[in-house]
């Protein structure tokens, strides 16, 4: 517990310096959000400058900073965007989208990857390894949003096994082709990991040893190898929950699912800096909280580990 | 056996973790995932999120796609671009500068509020009120009493929140005093910026732009899901010349245009209005009649800063003009879809004449060359502006740059390609200097809306012309709309032969819709969502 605490502590600078780094990023951007609100139509003075004043637009940047976070902390605040939606309700409405592609994409990365990878590690230099390093080589050099496409005009339209695009089916369903895409470079790494680790442990004493004590393989295997091997897997599968929620930016938008990736996507276009902060904060706690679980995770497969 | 139990341990917190995050997603979008018990007499149309719903806060084209469906103006265009009369019985004026509008009588909004004089000035004057900060606000510019709503000093407080040139006579009767005669006043009225608003509206216009209340043949059925859909329902109250045909029409939310398509290939859903132009030849095979190509106000420019020395000689700037193969980027970009202009004004806009800039903006490199050697031509760097907002722009761009190269022999060109946010005030600062990509985007079918808008006072270009000016002004003052278009004709002919600005292309957009609906008929104005049914 205490060292968990510890962990949520450190967390603080974090967080601090990440929000101020992303606000002034926002800032800094070329142009002016105001008026780029009304196109190339005209915006009279008056309005131009009650916009300004209503989103603090007329400070220097720390001041601005300074109300943000006065106005998280002490109201619960996190600022509304250019349209006059709460970014509060917006992230509300988006974030269970997001986390549902993120969580669907996990679980099909841990589940084949983590089997592909001890397929491979088991059966190192037969075709079954060949295939799963010539196909995870493949998936790791195509960029994603070709896969994305593909995927859609391929399975989702010509076949028609999924749904092209939206939420309208709800999860799982509307979520498993995208949750694909989006778990498909991780897969490939998890697959890799798992199959070197597979390979590694199997040729170590401790095995040799369980074998020569008479144990059954599948015990062997099951047991002693496959935990030791899934040490670097979990920690990969850590810091990876928190970049799938990062990296659903391509994938929301190729299979139009209303995540916060999209919106994250389209505030940084309008310079919403309240929107891409309030994200950027929500999602800086998720990959504490996910290192911070595979920090417990690690003590649970190597004793070792906890006791130092 | 410690190590056994931790393993479990591990497990049950990895399923717990797992039950946790899978139970709070789901309970996020079960708001929004209702789309697929949709009635069987509905109809989808993609739209992208729009602004705001209120009629006087956006320009956005998503917006008013919606709200011409919740909203009768009180004049709409026809398919031959004059006005006619929908909300409105009658728009008059003895001197083009105070006009009488006659609202027919028995209009209903959707929360049974009577739709009268009242409900225009509400609306109108709330969209002028400087502190409201609504994006249609300058549209209200011309009628009296509008600095008092907006004062220039800062900080100022508007004395008061009401136009003085709005005179509701009775409630069937509203009188307009604008500042100086404007021919074109009825087909402005056109614009959803000018829509009524019921009382209701303004007890919370905050909750009014999420739950807009409109006057029209659907009314909004629950509230706008951001991101996701919005969806109406057809208004039974309707009492208007365009009753609907359908139940309803649900408007999905795309990200991309992309998407879109791919729904629509699907029969995910029945009617896009912007088939991506890469797509166009695709979806005109698979589609067959249900592609339906429609002319667009919208218009390319290259504009030159006039106000720098080098671009000073009217010469040197119609041989670029000539040095420009408009036809061979519109097919090698466009798929052929837009039109090469010889006007300033879009062929829809009545008074378009079709070659109204003569040989200047015809493709010859060789006379080209000559007036270009003739005007002493230019030295120097010469860059290109464009934004980064579509990928388009740097395409033609590079093929103008190219002619402009072995045409007229400019050797050293550069390209200055700006973020889309900065690229506006770029020009409004008069920042560029070099010729840049302008375009326009009609807002009523007016050769007014183009020529003073982008000619006038305060031009982008620096340019300055006092017979230009003038004609402008005589045109608005005509008798009518019939009598002012000779006068918007001779002041393109004017900033025609000093182009300040070169016309390249006229857009045309590219709509397609599913198997499911008939009576589709979208023109440049509306897409008419009212004449669809459903099979």
């Amino acid at each position: 517990m205490r060292y968990a605490a510890q962990r949520l502590l450190q967390a603080v600078p974090v967080f601090v310096a990440t929000t101020f780094l992303v606000y002034a990023m926002v800032w800094a951007l070329p142009g002016d959000p105001i008026l780029a609100l009304a196109g190339d139509k005209p915006l009279p003075e008056s309005v131009v400058r009650t916009l300004r004043a209503h989103y603090h637009l007329d400070e220097p940047l720390i001041v601005q900073y300074g109300l943000y976070m006065a106005g998280v902390f002490l109201r619960g605040d996190l600022g509304e965007t250019f349209t006059g939606q709460p970014v509060a309700e917006l992230l509300q409405d988006r974030w269970g989208v997001t986390a549902q592609l993120a969580l669907t994409a996990w679980v099909f990365e841990l589940v084949v990857g983590i089997g592909l990878g001890v397929l491979a590690g088991l059966r190192r230099g037969r075709l079954a390894d060949t295939m799963v390093l010539a196909g995870t080589t493949f998936v790791i050099a195509v960029p994603v949003f070709v896969v994305g496409y593909t995927a859609q005009i391929v399975l989702g339209l010509n076949l028609g096994l999924f749904p092209t695009a939206g939420t309208d089916e709800g999860w799982p369903v509307s979520y498993l082709l995208p949750g694909m895409v989006l778990g498909s470079f991780g897969l490939a790494y998890v697959a890799r990991l798992t199959r070197t680790s597979v390979v590694e442990n199997l040729r170590a004493d401790y095995v040799r040893t369980a074998t020569a004590k008479g144990l059954r393989r599948s015990r062997v295997v099951g047991r002693h190898t496959l935990r030791n091997s899934l040490i670097p897997v979990v920690t990969y599968l850590g810091v990876d929950f928190g970049n799938l929620m990062a990296g659903a930016v391509v994938t929301e938008g190729i299979f139009n699912l209303p995540g916060v990736g999209q919106q994250v996507f389209q505030s940084i276009q309008l310079q919403e800096g309240p929107v891409v902060v309030g994200v950027t904060t929500l999602l800086v706690m998720i990959f504490i909280v996910a290192n911070l679980l595979v920090d417990l995770l690690y003590g649970v497969l190597d004793p070792r580990i906890r006791r130092g | 056996m410690t190590v056994v139990s931790n393993a479990r341990g591990a497990a049950v917190l990895l399923a717990a973790a797992l039950a946790l995050s899978a139970c709070g997603g789901s309970g996020g979008s079960g708001g929004g995932s209702g789309g697929g018990d949709q009635g069987p007499k509905r109809f989808s149309v993609a739209l992208t999120e729009p602004d705001h719903l209120t009629p006087g806060n956006t320009s956005s084209s998503y917006s008013i796609t919606v709200l011409q469906a919740l909203f009768d103006t009180l004049v709409v265009i026809g398919p031959d671009g004059t006005p006619q009369m929908r909300a409105a019985e009658s728009v008059t004026s003895e001197d083009q500068k105070t006009w009488t509008i006659k609202i027919k009588p028995g209009q209903k909004f959707h929360n049974g509020e009577d739709v009268t004089a009242q409900s225009f000035a509400d609306a109108w004057n709330a969209a002028a009120y400087g502190p409201n900060a609504w994006t249609n606000n300058y549209y209200f510019a011309n009628v009296e009493g509008y600095d008092k709503l907006n004062p220039e000093a800062e900080g100022a407080k508007p004395a008061t929140d009401k136009l003085s040139g709005l005179k509701v006579v009775d409630p069937a009767t509203l009188e307009v005093t604008l500042t100086a005669p404007f021919s074109q006043f009825p087909i402005t009225l056109a614009y959803t910026g000018f829509a009524p608003m019921p009382k209701a509206a303004f007890t919370d216009l905050k909750a009014y732009d999420g739950k807009p209340i409109g006057n029209g043949p659907f009314a909004l059925d629950g509230d706008w899901q951001h991101n996701r859909q919005i969806a109406l329902k057809r208004f039974d109250g309707y009492t208007g010349p365009r009753p609907a045909k359908s139940e309803g029409v649900l408007f999905k939310i795309y990200a991309s245009r992309d998407t879109a398509y791919t729904d629509l290939r699907a029969g995910k859903v029945d009617l896009l209005q912007t088939i991506p132009p890469a797509s166009a030849p695709e979806a005109k095979r698979l589609l067959g009649e249900r592609f339906v190509p429609t002319a667009s106000g919208t218009m390319d420019y290259l504009g030159f800063p006039v106000f720098d020395k080098r671009f000073q000689s009217a010469d040197l700037r119609k041989s670029i003009s000539m040095a420009i193969d408009r036809q061979a980027i519109v097919d090698a970009v466009f798929n052929g879809a837009f039109k090469p202009m010889g006007s300033l004004v879009a062929p829809l806009v009545p008074g378009y004449r079709e070659g109204a800039c003569g040989e200047a903006c015809v493709y010859d490199p060789a006379k080209a060359k000559a007036l270009y050697d003739r005007s002493g031509g230019f030295s120097g760097t010469l860059n290109l502006y464009f934004s980064n907002a579509d990928q388009s722009y740097e395409q033609w761009m590079t093929a103008v740059a190219n002619q402009l190269k072995e045409n007229l022999g400019i050797a050293d060109i550069k390209f200055r390609k700006i973020p889309a946010s900065d690229y506006l005030s770029t020009l409004r600062e008069k920042k560029e200097d070099g010729p840049y990509r302008n375009n326009w985007v009609m807002d009523y079918p007016s050769p007014q809306n183009y020529l003073e808008s982008m000619w006038g006072a305060g031009n982008r270009m620096g340019w300055e012309n006092k017979e230009f000016t003038d004609l402008i002004a005589q045109a608005n003052a005509a008798a009518s709309m019939e009598a002012s278009i000779p006068l918007y004709q001779r002041a393109e002919d004017v900033a025609l032969a000093e182009m300040p600005m070169i016309p390249l292309w006229n857009w045309q957009d590219q709509a397609g819709y599913s198997a499911d609906v008939t009576g589709v008929r979208i023109d440049a104005y509306s897409p008419n969502l009212d004449t669809i049914s459903v099979k």
